[in-house]
């Protein structure tokens, strides 16, 4: 048994001390590295290191989950980020050192597994060993005398039978002891399941270290904002932002459609405590799955949409006001939602416009919407929203003219407007100020530049789509891990004995157990074995 | 209606708190006075007493072996103590500790209470922000306290329990306090009921398990020289035994909550795992604790070592609760502070 575990788990004989270590040629330095690369020592320093080495990657943000943050960060002390950027800290789980802790465990852990697992199918099919020559140093250790002589083979074939019901793998002995009576005994064992389970257990956790490292590479994920009315088409281009794994190809896309037909969100009106705090969010959608047909649903927030392989979920919605702009020449050069981003709570949103098809001059707008506005004698003159339901939609708008640089086909931020080479005819460094539009009002453009126009408001979605063909199996790995450890630890794994002893009057029957493992009811489950099977023998237990 | 039930709640709460400190009070009192000299010559009969039964029952045994000639009866002869239950160095509680305990019953009753109301008050379960869920994982720390009392006679740990939980109350209420609101939709989801359930479960047990080690750590520090308070404990080395059976049932919860995480992540923010802080706190102390049963399982770990682990484990369950909680920026930004 000491064979299946690594030499320092405490059930191994302990090292003898004082041996000369023999001179170890390079195949001996490579047994001896990997024996230490294998050992619990080695398994426990590493556990403990992976989980110190985890520290620094909360304290600082992440490029993969908080890249704004990481941005803000690096603004906010340069000099400090600089030596951050370079250990690897903004990237602390996809890091050299991080990844090299988990990558030795797992390698320990395999070395780990496959030894054991061999031992362990060797000990399947091996039966349970010699029942020891004394019982009364074992736990549990009791003893019954029965005054008969006869019949201990009976006796003994009832417990075996006893054990074998209780689950017991068990093995006859005849035996003749030093004193040359004849000790007839059953050894049984129970409980392979518990190392059946550990082993489970940590295979199992490979299998999810290795699905999750190849899921990334399959798989998928892309963002797009979607106005009510609007559809999003599964191909490349309909992404606004798209993550491919590494063995990402483009046949995996199935070109599906979802149309956001509409977004309704709910906010609380009753609890002052929570007065406009979001309660529901609910998108209607009608996709087109092709070769399946129309279809509706719904998307909410815990309730992602699962369509041909992918899973769209809601992540975020706010308001895209639906803004006119007619030129100097009175033509209609712009007519569509615009996508604000939300700012807080409240929906403070901010956007951008651009208008390249205006004469004489492009122009550019950028401004803030505000779903409720605060009124003036509350909030004073600086404008803030104070409600996110559309209760006085109100947008405010600086006015540029100049060239957008879009013609030159350079990929450009559609939330952002670089103001660079523009020149302000509206707004607070122009000559004129600022526009402020409530819903359906129209306001001219200083110079003839033409019109703008607050036509209507829309909401937006903002989707995400996943799609990880190893997910599935990442969460069976999970679940044998876990049924793994429950087995592992919960399952007992002894070995019981029950002997017959001739006495000059008679038999003594004697119990006895061994732990193999965490096994805190051993005693008593000696004392109900010898209970029942003294029962069984008409022996009277006294007590 | 919402309203009376809160203040209800409120008050069950803090009426809970001050029978916490009472009871804390009179544990403390019973710690004192097994330290007392007078106490000594009691418990030294008391064990006594149960060395005599023991020797009786002996006695009883071998003089059957002497009668077995007289017919079919046998008699078992028990060698080893009965069983699990009985705890080397234990001793009867004095009425001071089973004071102590019916202090916590009641306030434990009152605590719970408290916390169902505050779940009516809001519709929905108990523990969707910090003040909640600091509500209910004190009370589960002190069920699993009062549970394990079945098992085994742990009131030598009443003081701790009492203690931290009387204080933890306190400072949840005046700090942590938000008023009843809706959750918001991320939270809407059946995985609320039970990850975060679970996990208060997996606290419970880790929690008492760090109160086993740190007694097993001053019991192991006093070999020599065992005061007379630790000598009415039990020894170092069941003490770890003990604190390893329960921190493997924390164990178990918390590797159920991190998969249940995982699973709800997946639903609510389109990904099963991302290295929110959150999450990385969980995946933190879920490997110190794996640590911990390795280091049960090496040679050389066993003893003091694993005790400073599992110390250590309980520690970071702390400090994710708390502080990551409060100044670490992430997804879980559900504290409503
Ligand atoms: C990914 C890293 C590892 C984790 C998270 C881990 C976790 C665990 C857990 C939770 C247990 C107790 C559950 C059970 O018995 O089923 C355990 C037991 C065990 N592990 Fe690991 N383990 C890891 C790596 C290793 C490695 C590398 C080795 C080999 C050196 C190893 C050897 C063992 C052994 C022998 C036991 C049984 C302990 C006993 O007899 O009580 N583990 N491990």
């Amino acid at each position: 048994m000491a064979s299946s575990r690594p030499s320092d788990h405490i059930d191994s004989p302990a090292p003898e001390a004082g041996i000369n270590q023999p001179r170890l040629g390079f195949m001996g330095y490579l047994r001896f590295f990997w024996r230490q690369l294998t050992s619990m020592r080695t398994a426990l320093f590493l556990l403990l290191l992976l989980a110190f080495a985890a520290i620094p990657g909360s304290l600082v943000p992440q490029r993969s989950s908080d890249p704004n943050g990481v941005v803000q960060y690096i603004r906010d002390n340069p000099d400090a980020a600089e030596v951050l950027d370079f250990l690897q800290v903004f990237d602390t789980y996809s890091s050299v050192w991080f990844s090299s802790i988990y990558l030795l465990l797992f390698v320990s852990l395999i070395g780990c597994i496959i030894p054991r697992t061999k031992h362990h199918l060797q000990s399947l099919r091996t039966p349970p060993p010699k029942t020891p020559a004394r019982l009364a140093r074992l736990a549990g250790f009791t003893s019954v005398n029965s005054d008969t002589a006869d019949a201990p083979d009976a006796a003994i074939t009832s417990a075996q039978k006893l054990l074998s019901k209780q689950g017991y793998r068990t093995r006859l002995f005849d035996e003749t002891a030093r004193d040359g009576s004849r000790e007839l005994s059953v050894s049984a064992e129970r409980g392979y399941l518990r190392e059946t389970g550990n082993l489970v257990f940590h295979s199992a956790l490979v299998g999810v270290l290795v699905t999750v490292g190849i899921g990334g590479g399959f798989g998928y994920n892309g963002n797009k904002v979607i106005v009510e009315g609007q559809a999003f088409t599964n191909v490349l281009s309909g992404y606004d932002t798209f993550n491919p794994g590494r063995f990402f190809s483009d046949d995996v896309l199935v070109p599906y459609t979802i149309a956001v037909d509409k977004f309704s969100a709910e906010y609380e009106e009753e609890n002052l405590d929570a007065y406009g705090q979001p309660i529901d969010y609910t998108v209607d959608v009608t996709t087109d799955v092709p070769g399946e047909g129309e279809a509706s649903g719904i998307i909410k927030v815990n309730e992602p949409l699962r369509i041909a392989g992918s899973n769209a979920y809601l992540l975020g919605n706010g308001y895209a006001p639906w803004i006119t702009v007619r030129d100097g020449d009175g033509n209609v050069a712009f007519s569509q939602p615009v996508p604000f981003l939300p700012q807080d709570a409240n929906l403070t949103s901010v956007g951008v416009i651009k208008v390249p098809d205006a004469l004489p001059e492009q122009l550019g707008l950028q401004g803030f919407f505000y779903p409720t506005q605060c009124s003036t004698d509350v909030c004073g003159s600086a404008l803030s929203s104070v409600h996110p339901d559309l209760r006085d939609p109100t947008l405010t708008l600086e006015v540029y003219t100049g060239d957008l640089g879009l013609d030159e086909g350079a990929a450009t931020n559609a939330y952002a407007l670089n103001t660079d080479d523009l020149t302000q005819v509206s707004g607070r460094n122009a000559d004129s100020p600022g526009l402020l539009l409530k819903l359906g009002d129209t306001v001219e453009l200083p110079n003839g530049l033409g019109s703008v126009e607050f036509t209507e408001v829309k909401r937006f979605v903002s989707l995400d789509i996943h799609h990880d063909p190893t997910q599935i199996w990442v969460l069976i790995f999970s679940i044998l891990v876990l049924a793994g450890l429950l087995t592992g630890l919960f399952i007992p794994r002894r070995r019981v004995w029950v002997k017959a002893v001739a006495t000059p009057t008679g038999t003594r029957f004697e119990y006895a157990g061994l732990a193999r493992g965490e096994d805190p009811g051993l005693e008593s489950a000696v004392e109900d074995i010898a209970r029942k099977h003294s029962q069984q023998l008409g022996l009277k237990l006294s007590e | 209606m919402t309203e009376t039930l809160v203040t209800f709640s409120l008050v069950a709460i803090w009426s809970a708190m001050a029978m916490y400190a009472l009871a804390f009070i009179v544990f403390t009192f019973d710690l004192a006075r097994r330290s007392a000299p007078a106490e000594a010559p009691a418990s030294a009969a008391l064990a006594a007493a149960g060395r005599g039964s023991a020797a009786s029952r002996r006695a009883e045994a071998s003089a059957s072996e002497s009668s077995r000639s007289s017919g079919s009866t046998a008699v078992l002869d028990r060698e080893a103590g009965d069983g699990a239950t009985v705890v080397p160095g234990a001793r009867r509680s004095s009425k001071w500790a089973r004071l102590a305990m019916a202090l916590t019953v009641l306030a434990w009753l009152l605590h719970t209470g408290g916390t169902v109301l505050r779940g009516l008050a809001a519709d929905r379960v108990p523990w969707a922000n910090m003040f909640e869920f600091s509500l209910t994982a004190t009370a589960i720390i002190v069920g699993v306290f009062l549970l394990v009392q079945f098992w085994q006679d742990l009131k030598f740990l009443g003081a701790y329990v009492t203690g931290f939980v009387a204080l933890f109350l306190g400072i949840a209420t005046v700090n942590f306090y938000v008023d009843v609101v809706p959750l918001p939709p991320a939270l809407q989801s059946a995985w609320l009921v039970i990850h975060v359930f679970v996990a208060s479960l997996g606290t419970g047990f880790f929690a008492l398990g760090a109160g086993l080690s740190i007694v097993q750590l001053f019991q192991s520090s006093e070999r020599t020289n065992r005061s007379r308070l630790l000598s009415t404990m039990p020894d170092a080395t069941t003490l770890e035994n003990m604190a390893y059976r329960l921190v493997v049932i924390g164990f178990v919860f918390w590797t159920f909550t991190l998969i249940a995480g995982a699973i709800w992540a997946e639903a609510a923010w389109g990904r099963y795992w991302g290295w929110d802080t959150k999450e990385v706190w969980t995946f933190i102390i879920w490997t110190i604790f794996a640590g911990y049963i390795h280091a049960r399982a090496t040679r050389g770990w066993r003893g003091s070592r694993s005790a400073w682990l599992a110390i250590i484990g309980f520690s970071a369950v702390l400090f994710n609760f708390t502080i990551v909680n409060l100044f670490f920026k992430g997804l879980h930004s559900y504290s409503g502070m």
